[in-house]
């Protein structure tokens, strides 16, 4: 029977056009046929979207100030230059430690909190949790500028003693990133479904129990997909930390990035730093696939469905 | 084990996780387990009562507060019953009265965003459609490369069109040597042009993100029936595909036109004259101007005024789509 409709279905597909000539006599081109047009232009954007990173990745190894030509390869601009590489120069320094930092805060905090709310909010059904979820969504579209400003001025007119800096970016962008575990555990709540925590408490667990044996565990894959979005997107943050650091100390890359660029400071020790955050990045996201693909390696999830989710999609 | 002995454990747990400091719920004692649930999503709660609802509630209070006359800086005003208006008359001078100059940057704001945004679904949906439903085995490769970008830091990629677009840059090079123009072009001297181009080439990877997911999800027996019924590839396309893909380009839309809305630092990085400005520089900059900041504050409400049915509608979309999923 197999072969009979696997047959079918391939004579059927070569007769379309012969069938759909007979039908409006008028020969029409195989509907199957491979999209070059479609796919010229897919190549096309991929090559713009990733050939100017690569040039910019290139010359932060110039062995020169130039960043349009090529004076040989050089480390010059990430620990050679005793003065100007980001391992000589303070600021450049700090900006790389800052990144870092602010990353690991956000992520220790910002994911148990998200974890625990989805859990919590997702089991507890009533007026006061679906109006939080619906906050915390809100938190997830509303403009960063203007969260940016709200944090702002909460810090400088009403928490008075959290002063600008660290303190201060640490608690915007967890509030910022909370929404990601939050929405990600949510949805693989939704997925799994309340049968095992019914098994678990009819052989007796306890509710503690069954959270940490039953739920923790299935849900490992969602937190740790979670956190790698929370870690990379603190790397790529660059409103709140602008509007809220107060001295180079706390400046992160990307806000480094910007105001020496912006005030006519570039050069190719700024391209070092925009490589050394996207190295960070691919290494999380790396990473990420790979510790993601090991914890579902039980699970049906095949590799484009394990990129998608790390990517947040 | 009895069974009562287990219903007797069960109970114990329950309480045992109860919050010491109490969530005092006023009716009648919930039943324990209700009670576990309610402890758990309790930091969260409070975490963004504190630091999302309290913020905004503060943005109002300097909004309608008062400005230090002496030193400039706000003064909230928490209660409403004294909230004044002087804030508000400042920006409405600015807006329409004898200091106007808002009104060309919001509209220039609005074209750079229609444009930047037009242009990314235009370049993002055929790349996304194509690899969601034609990349075949290679499909791991084409995602990788899509996905790339979106792991590139935002000022990573400006960077990288800065290098590219300054006078002896390689976009120079390229254009003289074909002899589209016969000297450099000073691409980052206040061009509107290069602005929209540094937003797409900054959003678009958002964009193309959602358009995979959704256009993924879309059955291909669907497309397939289409087919069979005896559509060609066009009106397939029009009348199955596209339908189907309404949902993922609305959303796709919104979470890049509401970050570019708010967008003060593409411009700044890619002209960084006042030719450029948009509506997030002009908060940007109230926000650090001693007296200026009331102002700012209702120019980030009337702003947030603005989006807040887009954000509603996504908000609701959201929903929809994951309770659609269970």
């Amino acid at each position: 029977v197999t072969t009979t409709a696997a047959t079918a279905k391939s004579t059927g597909r070569a007769d379309t056009g012969a069938r759909a000539g007979l039908s409006k006599l008028r020969p029409r081109p195989n509907p199957w046929r491979r999209p070059w047009l479609l796919e010229g232009f897919t190549w096309l954007y991929l090559i713009w979207s990733i050939v100017p990173i690569a040039l910019a990745v290139l010359f932060s190894f110039n062995n020169g100030k130039s960043q349009s030509v090529w004076q040989g390869f050089s480390w010059r601009w990430y620990f050679a230059d005793p003065v100007n590489s980001v391992l000589h120069d303070p600021s450049l320094h700090a900006a790389v430690v800052q990144t870092f930092r602010l990353s690991v805060y956000t992520t220790l905090i910002a994911v148990p909190l998200g974890v625990a709310f989805a859990l919590g909010i997702n089991r507890w059904r009533g007026y006061t949790a679906s109006t939080f979820n619906f906050v915390m969504i809100l938190s997830f579209v509303i403009p960063e500028l203007i969260f940016g400003v709200a944090m702002f001025f909460v810090f400088t007119v009403l928490f008075t003693s959290v002063h600008l800096g660290t303190l201060a970016e640490t608690l915007a962008l967890v509030t910022w990133n909370v929404s990601w575990p939050a929405i990600i555990v949510q949805a693989r709540l939704v997925t799994l479904g309340r049968q095992y925590e019914e098994a678990a408490a009819d052989l007796g667990a306890t509710q503690l129990q069954t959270m940490r044996r039953v739920m923790l565990p299935l849900l490992t894959p969602a937190i740790f997909a979670s956190a790698v979005l929370v870690f990379s997107s603190v790397i790529d943050d660059f409103v709140l930390v602008d509007l809220l650091n107060s001295n180079v100390s706390n400046t992160p890359m990307s806000v480094y990035i910007y105001s020496q660029q912006h005030g006519g400071n570039g050069g190719p020790a700024l391209n070092a730093l925009g490589t050394i955050m996207l190295v960070m990045s691919f290494v999380v996201a790396t990473a990420g696939y790979l510790g993601y693909r090991w914890m579902t390696r039980g699970e049906r999830i095949d590799r484009q469905q394990a990129l998608a989710t790390i990517a947040g999609a | 084990v009895e069974p009562g002995l287990v219903a007797g454990e069960k109970r114990l747990g329950g309480q045992g996780v109860q919050p010491s400091g109490g969530i005092k719920l006023r009716r009648q004692a919930p039943e324990p387990h209700r009670l576990f649930w309610v402890a758990l999503a309790a930091p969260g709660i409070i975490w963004l009562a504190l630091l999302f609802i309290v913020p905004f509630y503060t943005i109002l209070a300097i909004a309608a507060g008062r400005v230090n006359q002496v030193f400039g800086y706000p003064v909230a005003v928490w209660n409403p019953l004294q909230w004044s208006t002087t804030n508000f008359t400042a920006a409405w001078r600015d807006v329409v009265g004898s200091s106007a100059f808002i009104g060309p940057i919001i509209v220039r704001t609005l074209v750079y965003v229609v444009a930047a945004s037009l242009l990314s679904l235009v370049i993002a949906y055929p790349a996304a459609y194509f690899v969601a439903r034609f990349a075949g085995r290679r499909k791991g490769l084409f995602l990788v490369l899509l996905i790339a970008p979106f792991w590139i830091s935002y000022m990573m990629r400006m960077l990288a069109w800065i290098d590219l677009l300054q006078t002896d840059g390689y976009v120079n090079k390229a254009l003289t040597s074909l002899h589209l123009i016969s000297q450099p072009v000073n691409w980052l001297g206040g061009l509107g042009p290069t602005v929209v181009l540094g937003l797409v080439y900054g959003y678009i990877p958002y964009l193309i993100l959602v358009l995979y997911a959704g256009l993924d999800r879309i059955d291909p027996a669907l497309i397939e029936a289409g087919r069979d019924l005896g559509l060609g590839r066009v009106r397939t396309f029009v009348r199955v595909t596209l339908p189907l893909s309404r949902q993922p380009i609305l959303t796709g839309m919104l979470i890049t036109v509401l970050p570019m809305l708010g967008d003060y630092f593409t411009n700044q990085l890619m002209s960084g004259t006042t030719g450029t400005t948009m509506l997030g520089n002009v908060i940007d900059d109230q926000l650090t101007t001693p007296g200026l900041q009331g102002e700012g504050a209702v120019f980030s409400l009337l702003f947030l005024l603005a989006l807040i049915v887009p954000m509603i509608y996504y908000v609701v979309a959201t929903n929809k789509s994951s309770r659609a999923a269970a």
